[in-house]
């Protein structure tokens, strides 16, 4: 299976929409490289020869019935897969030019780069909603408080989070409703200023409302972060999303605008799958 | 790592600095050896007890098994009556306790109206928490004289004509001390059949219940039948634990070693010998004497516990806790 | 019908001794429970009076160095077997298992050859050793149990924020499961708070207060059997005092344990 490298004709002149130390990446150069990338757990193999490039600064959507394995193509970007035993994988995933899976490389250093927001929104139970947003910069070393004071804001407001919390900040972060507790962890990822964001299934669990205000973010986002994001909700794929990729048992069927592949997919699977015939 | 690490860009920015590295595996190599601590434990207990016991096992070799005289002025030590004491004592236990257990935790688990099971549960489970020297204290100046007032003598009118149950009433005895070991491992038998019952599947009752059974049938049939090798577990474990009481055997037992048929005589325990003679020991074999007295104790009551881990641990179903 | 008439007489057997023992506790130690019974030293053989205060002292303190023990070893443990999986965890745990029902009175024998015999002497250390040695398996379990619980969700959040695996089980997995593993420390303390039979051989008994942690030291369980098996009825009055004291201090430990945590559990539902 072979996937076209699509740049990013990508929706805002966003180099000058940067946020605080953000890297002046031209809008041409793709964010994540991925090359023959096969993954094992034991002697099952769950991705098979993927190749694609993920623009930068845009948001590029997964799709694909249960078991594709778009969770874990997801996972494979941060180093998240190898948590489950027996993980192997084969080929080459770069982020921004840089190996990630190379000899010396370490995972927690990819994955500060690399962030990623769950399902299931998952705010430390024992932490304040401040204590929270900067519990990924204080475990690493920062401490000076007027660093963390400001990225605590930055990073709720990006979350469009702050104006709701700004007066709480030291209210358990398990106080929260769902949905901002949803944005809570976006703010988390955030605040630790990854390049990419990862974001899987992230308002799977959310009402319609709360689901709208995520998109509406997603959206804002996309001017100074590269997002990848797991969708079951083709829908929503379409409304957001710049390029889709759409994967079956394993394999990257076509990779494409978004546009093109809701309305006109090269390939006879996509559009059984985007027209509802199977899946 | 320092902060101006934390957002590096271009090649050399996925290079190791070994620190976090460094601190994750000398977590994982301290809490592996803390972990591994319960192999030192094991290894020390035995090494301690089977060097303390080296001489005198030299000395008596199988004699001191079947020997049944304990005499510490001629330092003859032979631990036959202790071993038969141990033995009789937590039969005795076992047969009181066992039924009494396991239809309670049945009451708990099938019978009982639902308001009552969570309390009810937790009151049994604090009489596991009852120390043994209290246990001890309450059965010498209250269990022992009732006992030794009302029920001894009924049981001596009725079924006297039995040798176990000839010759004089002190109150204390071979009897009391089942009595009292019974008492204390009630609780844990108790706990572990409940958890045990608690995990036979829904499905196994349904099905019972739609064949037209009725609810002791059902029990009988669907519960108990299918739970028997986790019960047995239980049993056994409770076994382990009776084998090993001291301090509450120790009060109320009688402490005089001999072998007699009548369960009303006093009695000893290998436990309660050594307690009451360890600070006692004079001499070094009679020392050595009392360890060998511990490893023959620590030998039958780990070897009741791997048993009855076994057990329940193959039987074990979703809900089994490990019991402490 | 009469199935359930039966068990329910066998429930209220298994019962009665728990509600006597604590009945006659009461009826027979009130009484006794004065301040000079909490503060004062035993007073000599045939004399009356006195009190048990520096068993009380004694027993806190061998619990304080047990717990120093105990503790660490224990949680660090149940880190261990909760966190990073191996073929070992099974042997672990199954050794921890069959630790837990070793006779308690072994234990004491172990530690006398272990550390009175080469002190040449009875002391504090040697009691707290050993019921810190007992309480080792008891916290690895409960802690293995408690980590256990926490969704995998918190772990894969703190991993993907670039957190190292210590730090994640140290400052977030262990902080989120403090009231647990506390539990657990907590449940232990009462278990061995009660053990009397390691404690003979060991911390062997005082009649005076603490002087230095190499002596023999005080105990209640100890003082409760020395003054039950004499032939003083004065010392038998103190003796359900002492019984009372400590089973208070069980039950106490136990009930408010089991209240805090199905509080916790209703809470999260």
């Amino acid at each position: 299976m072979t996937s076209d490298e699509k740049k990013t004709p990508s929706a805002a002149s966003s180099a000058i929409a940067a946020g605080p130390g953000k890297p002046k990446t031209p809008a041409a150069t793709p964010a994540l490289t991925v090359r023959g990338l096969c993954i094992f757990f034991g002697a099952n193999q769950v991705l098979k020869n993927v190749s694609l490039d993920i623009g930068a600064r845009a948001v590029t959507a997964i799709i694909g019935p249960s078991g594709c394995g778009k969770s874990t193509f997801l996972r494979s970007l941060n180093r998240m897969h190898e948590l489950v035993p027996e993980a192997r994988m084969t080929g080459e995933i770069r982020l921004f030019g840089d190996d990630i899976y190379g000899r010396k490389v370490e995972p927690v250093i990819v994955r500060r780069r690399v962030g990623m927001v769950f399902q299931k929104s998952n705010p430390f139970p024992t932490m304040s909603i401040a204590d929270n947003v900067t519990v990924g910069l204080r475990l690493n070393g920062i401490r000076d408080k007027k660093i963390l004071a400001e990225r605590t804001e930055k990073s709720l407001q990006m979350a469009a989070l702050w104006d709701e919390v700004k007066n709480r900040l030291s209210a358990p972060a398990i106080s929260l409703s769902g949905g901002q507790q949803q944005r809570l962890c976006i703010a988390r990822a955030l605040a630790v200023q990854p390049e990419v964001l990862l974001m899987d299934e992230p308002a799977s669990a959310l009402d319609p409302l709360a689901t709208a205000k995520i998109e509406e973010l997603i959206l804002e986002l996309k001017r100074d972060y590269t997002i990848v994001i797991v969708t079951h909700n083709m829908q929503q794929a379409a409304r957001i999303s710049d390029h889709t990729a759409f994967f079956y048992l394993g394999e990257l069927v076509e990779f494409d605008t978004t546009t093109k592949i809701f309305t006109n997919p090269a390939k006879k699977q996509t559009e059984d799958y985007v027209t509802g015939r199977f899946g | 790592m320092t902060s101006t690490q934390l957002n590096p860009t271009g090649p050399a920015s996925l290079a190791t600095t070994g620190g976090a590295h460094f601190g994750d595996r000398a977590f994982k190599g301290l809490t592996l050896f803390m972990a591994l601590s319960v192999f030192v434990l094991i290894g020390l207990i035995g090494w301690k007890l089977a060097h303390g016991a080296a001489p005198a096992i030299r000395h008596f070799g199988w004699h001191f098994l079947i020997g049944m005289e304990w005499d510490p002025v001629e330092e003859n030590f032979g631990a036959l009556p202790f071993i038969f004491g141990t033995l009789v004592s937590s039969a005795i236990a076992l047969l009181i306790a066992v039924p009494l257990s396991i239809a309670t935790a049945v009451y708990l688990t099938e019978l009982a109206p639902r308001w009552l099971r969570q309390p009810l549960t937790m009151f049994i489970e604090l009489l596991a928490a009852v120390p043994s020297v209290i246990l001890g204290l309450w059965g010498i100046f209250v269990m022992i004289p009732w006992l030794r007032d009302y029920p001894y003598p009924w049981i001596q009118k009725t079924l006297g004509f039995l040798p176990l149950f000839k010759g004089p009433i002190y109150g204390y005895g071979m009897l009391t001390g089942g009595i009292i070991i019974a008492v204390m491992i009630i609780p844990i038998i108790t706990s572990v059949s409940r958890e045990i019952l608690r995990s036979v599947p829904g499905l196994q009752r349904e099905a019972a219940y739609a064949l037209g059974a009725t609810r002791w049938e059902v029990t009988r049939i669907a519960v108990l039948s299918y739970a028997k090798k986790g019960l047995f577990g239980a049993v056994i474990l409770g076994l382990g634990r009776a084998l090993g009481e001291t301090m509450a055997v120790t009060m109320v037992i009688g402490n005089i070693p001999q072998i007699v048929p009548s369960l009303f005589a006093p009695a000893d325990t290998l436990a309660s010998t050594i307690a009451n003679q360890f600070t006692e020991a004079t001499s070094d074999l009679y020392l050595s004497s009392l360890f060998e007295v511990g490893l023959v104790l620590l030998g039958v009551t780990v070897l009741v516990n791997i048993f009855a881990q076994l057990l329940l641990k193959t039987f074990a179903g979703p809900g089994v806790k490990p019991q402490h | 019908m009469l199935m359930q008439a039966l068990a329910c007489v066998c429930a209220i057997l298994v019962v009665m001794p728990l509600v006597l023992v604590f009945y006659h506790l009461v009826k027979s130690g009130i009484g006794s429970l004065n301040w000079d019974f909490f503060t004062q030293l035993p007073k000599p053989v045939g004399e009356t009076g006195g009190g048990m205060g520096n068993a009380i002292v004694g027993t806190f303190i061998l619990l304080g160095l047990a717990a120093c023990i105990g503790v660490p070893v224990g949680v660090l443990g149940g880190v261990y077997l909760s966190e990073y999986g191996s073929r070992l965890n099974w042997w672990i745990r199954f050794a921890a298992d069959i630790i837990n029902g070793v006779p308690s009175i072994t234990w004491g024998m172990v530690v006398y050859a272990l550390v009175v015999l080469p002190m040449k002497g009875f002391s504090a250390w040697a009691g707290g050793l050993v019921l810190g040695l007992m309480m080792i398996p008891l916290i690895m379990r409960t802690t293995e149990e408690v980590l256990q619980l926490i969704p995998g969700g918190y772990r894969e959040a703190a991993l993907a924020l670039g957190i190292s695996k210590w730090r994640m089980c140290v400052q977030i997995i262990i902080r989120t499961a403090l009231k647990g593993i506390l539990t657990g420390v907590l449940l232990a303390v009462a278990r061995v708070a009660g053990e009397t039979a390691p404690l003979m051989f060991t911390a062997f008994g005082n009649s005076y207060w603490l002087n230095k942690l190499n002596e023999p030291i005080a105990a209640l369980p100890l003082q409760i059997f020395e003054y039950a098996k004499s032939p003083y009825d004065d010392w038998h009055r103190q003796a359900w005092a002492g019984a009372l004291v400590l089973l208070s201090l069980v039950l106490l430990i136990n009930v408010s344990v089991r209240v805090l945590t199905r509080d916790r559990f209703r809470k999260s539902q």
